[in-house]
């Protein structure tokens, strides 16, 4: 409220009288829930969009690796974007999704490339070179029988955890 | 009428029907326009404020603001093309159906099996293109006439919303094909969305505050670009953003009147001199009414207390004109849709990324950026950049060199130091960055958090800053500063395109032209 000795009676508005009145902190009063009132619909409204439940395919797949992958070999499963690989401690999950911009990133003689930006990651995920800003994830493997595995994007896992083949 | 007595009893009412039918066209058409042919100077007023789409206009035009060389029509430009994309638009989806599964094919059959489909989505595609164009070159030409101050602060603001728009209006109609360029596009643009992580990864809090995980699920609906990602870049595209423009450029011509008509210089008046004998008559008779509805516009109008002798009917003069720009905007759209076919490369394939995957050609500049860092580039630069333009009119409040090109301290010379300045340290840094690499080319271990603030995109910002603050110290002026800093990014933004469209090849590397691209 603006200082009122200045202002001289008979120009003063039916809506600033002096002092704050009655009517007056009705009148705000009306305007803050008016104002609430939009607001929580508003705020209501943004919670539709958000979807509960994603509507993506099921992240959790079984994979057969071929007996005769080589270690240290990429084996890429069919329709996923993930990277297994097994060596001599055992098998491990590598994503394929670039963590610059999410494009598929492909093997290479040293381990992966992404044709996006030319991010380039060793066998392990690790960022050699490129603006992707942190390592490819390491995703759950479990073993489940003879050669057979299952992945769950779902759940990354810290580098170095292996499933024993 | 009123007027009018009662019909004589001798007449039947059969009769009068019978001419009253006979009349009709007649007066049907006399009762089209609510003044009459625009034969005088009165009735060419009323034709203009007696129709409600024409009545957005003034009735009467000061002669500075029908100058080409004052706006070179680009506003009317921009909304010439933004009208032929609706009305393409509307065409289009008379076939288009928004499911992946659909979408690609209904698109292939606009092209080549619908008649005229394919005219009619080229001359969208490239209405759009011109829409992103001519909005540019409009916005270009408000700051470089310092047309943006006082009273018109609010309408650059609004002109801010409209620029917005129009990039989210291309951006969500890239994705309806769902071609592989599409979707790898949009892939990459979820993802910039996202990519506020690089900054809560580097902090260790993403798992209490993800903001970027949020735009991209709300972006999305989903993880992945899938179909519900299509209907809601849909929804977007037909429903949501073309109101949300409708709306603001109701606001913003709106505003364009009560600020005062177009923005002109302090001395217009003089330095137009008297009119062109040959002009379509300024009175035709004289006027029985002044101007009260002009004399009440805010600002200092040329009309208040000095007569309309500089200013012209709206009908003819600005009508025609605008007229001649929309039909130069329809000219040139329908002569691209003909010599250019508006691309469809194969199937959405979630698995393999066109390489390289490139955005709309207005994004590359900023996707040059995010292959440097995908925050920086692809929020935090663009983020400075929109604040500090909308912050111009309340940081310049000066007057010297309104309305005039280059107006202010420094003037064209400022402006092509500037450019100098702009041009030299754009590809000073990318020459570099594509010669050497960048900091993780020489150590490879260096924190994420150190590439994200110190890259080629960071530093180029930090030098267009500094350059702008010696100007605003050089001239003692904040326009000089604005002056400096629009011209340089406006250098940047070009630079980057061009190297973005043309110069960058398979994952990203430096060509020097596209037919140096290894084959497939
Ligand atoms: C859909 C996009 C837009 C359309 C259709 C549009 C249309 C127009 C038109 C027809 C005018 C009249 C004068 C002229 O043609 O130059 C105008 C004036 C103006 N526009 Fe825009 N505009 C758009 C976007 C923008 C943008 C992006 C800005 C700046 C951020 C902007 C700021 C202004 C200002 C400040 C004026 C007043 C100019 C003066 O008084 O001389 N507009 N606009
Ligand atoms: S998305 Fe992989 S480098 Fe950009």
């Amino acid at each position: 409220m603006t200082d009122r000795d200045d202002v001289v009676g008979s120009s003063e508005s039916r809506l600033s009288p002096h002092p704050v009145a009655r009517r007056d902190f009705l009148g705000l009063g009306a305007l803050g829930s008016a104002a609430a009132a939009f607001l929580f619909a508003t705020i209501g409204m943004l919670r539709l969009p958000k979807a509960a439940v994603l509507p993506s395919p099921s992240r959790r797949f079984k994979v057969v690796l071929p007996e005769s992958l080589p270690f240290e070999e990429p084996y890429l499963a069919p329709g996923r974007h993930v990277a297994l690989i097994r060596d001599a401690e055992g098998v491990f999950a590598v994503s394929n999704v670039c963590t610059h911009l999410g494009c598929i990133v492909k093997p290479s003689a040293t381990g992966f490339y992404c044709p996006c930006h030319g991010s380039r990651f060793d066998r392990t995920g690790q960022v050699l070179a490129g603006p992707a800003p942190r390592p490819l994830p390491w995703l759950a493997v479990r073993k489940a029988g003879e050669n057979t595995y299952v992945v769950d994007e779902e759940k990354e896992v810290p580098a170095g955890t292996k499933e024993v083949a | 009428m009123s007027g009018r007595s009662e019909a004589p009893a001798a007449v039947s009412a059969v009769r009068r029907l019978g001419r009253n039918v006979l009349a009709t066209p007649g007066r049907l058409w006399a009762s089209f326009s609510r003044a009459g042919r625009p034969a005088t100077d009165r009735s060419r007023s009323k034709f203009v404020f007696g129709n409600v789409f024409l009545h957005l206009h003034p009735a009467r035009v000061h002669r500075w603001s029908l100058r080409w060389t004052t706006t070179w029509g680009l506003g009317i430009a921009a909304l010439s093309a933004f009208l032929i994309t609706l009305i393409t638009g509307v065409l289009l989806m008379f076939y288009y159906k928004p499911y992946p599964s659909a979408a690609y094919n209904t698109i292939k059959d606009i092209h080549f099996v619908v008649p005229t489909g394919r005219f009619i989505r080229n001359i969208h595609r490239w209405a759009a293109n011109v829409m992103v164009v001519t909005v540019l070159l409009h916005m270009a030409r408000t700051f470089f006439t310092a047309a943006y101050r006082k009273p018109r602060e609010f309408n650059w603001v609004v002109g801010m919303g409209l620029l917005a728009l129009t990039l989210g209006l291309s951006f969500t109609g890239y994705l309806l094909p769902w071609d592989q360029l599409a979707y790898w596009a949009i892939t990459i643009g979820a993802n910039i969305a996202q990519s506020p992580r690089e900054l809560t990864d580097a902090l260790g809090i993403t798992a209490y505050f993800d903001p970027g995980g949020f735009q991209k699920l709300i972006l999305l609906g989903s993880t992945d670009v899938g179909e519900e990602a299509l209907i809601r870049f849909y929804l977007f595209h037909v429903m949501l953003l073309p109101l949300g423009l409708v709306a603001l450029l109701a606001v913003h011509f709106w505003r364009i009147r009560k600020d005062g008509g177009l923005v002109r210089p302090a001395g217009a008046d003089e330095r137009l001199g008297s009119v062109d004998p040959e002009t379509y008559p300024v009175f035709t008779e004289a006027p029985d009414k002044t101007y009260h509805l002009a004399a009440v516009v805010k600002g200092r109008t040329p009309w208040v207390g000095r007569g309309p002798e500089n200013t012209l009917p709206a009908m003819p003069h600005l009508f025609y004109a605008e007229l001649a720009v929309l039909m130069l905007v329809v000219f040139l759209c329908v002569g691209l849709a003909l010599l250019v076919d508006a691309p469809l490369k194969e199937l959405a394939n979630p698995d393999l990324p066109e390489n390289p995957a490139k955005a709309p050609w207005y994004f590359l500049g900023l996707q040059e950026l995010v292959s440097h860092s995908a925050f920086m580039g692809g929020i935090g630069i663009p983020a400075v950049v929109l604040v500090g333009l909308g912050l111009i009119p309340y940081l310049d409040r000066e007057t010297h060199g309104t309305g005039e090109w280059f107006g202010g301290p420094g003037g064209l010379r400022l402006v092509a130091l500037s450019a100098a300045v702009g041009l030299g340290s754009v590809l000073g840094i990318e020459a570099f960055a594509i010669r050497f690499g960048w900091l993780r080319t020489w150590w490879p271990d260096i924190p994420q958090l150190v590439i994200t603030f110190v890259n080629p995109g960071t530093f180029l910002t930090v030098v267009y800053g500094v350059f702008s603050v010696w100007a605003v110290r050089r001239y003692d002026s904040t326009r000089a500063g604005a002056l400096a800093l629009f011209t340089c990014f406006l250098c940047g933004f070009i630079v980057l395109t061009i190297i973005g469209a043309h110069f960058r090849g398979p994952n990203w590397e430096f060509y020097w032209s596209p037919s140096h691209w290894p084959g497939h």
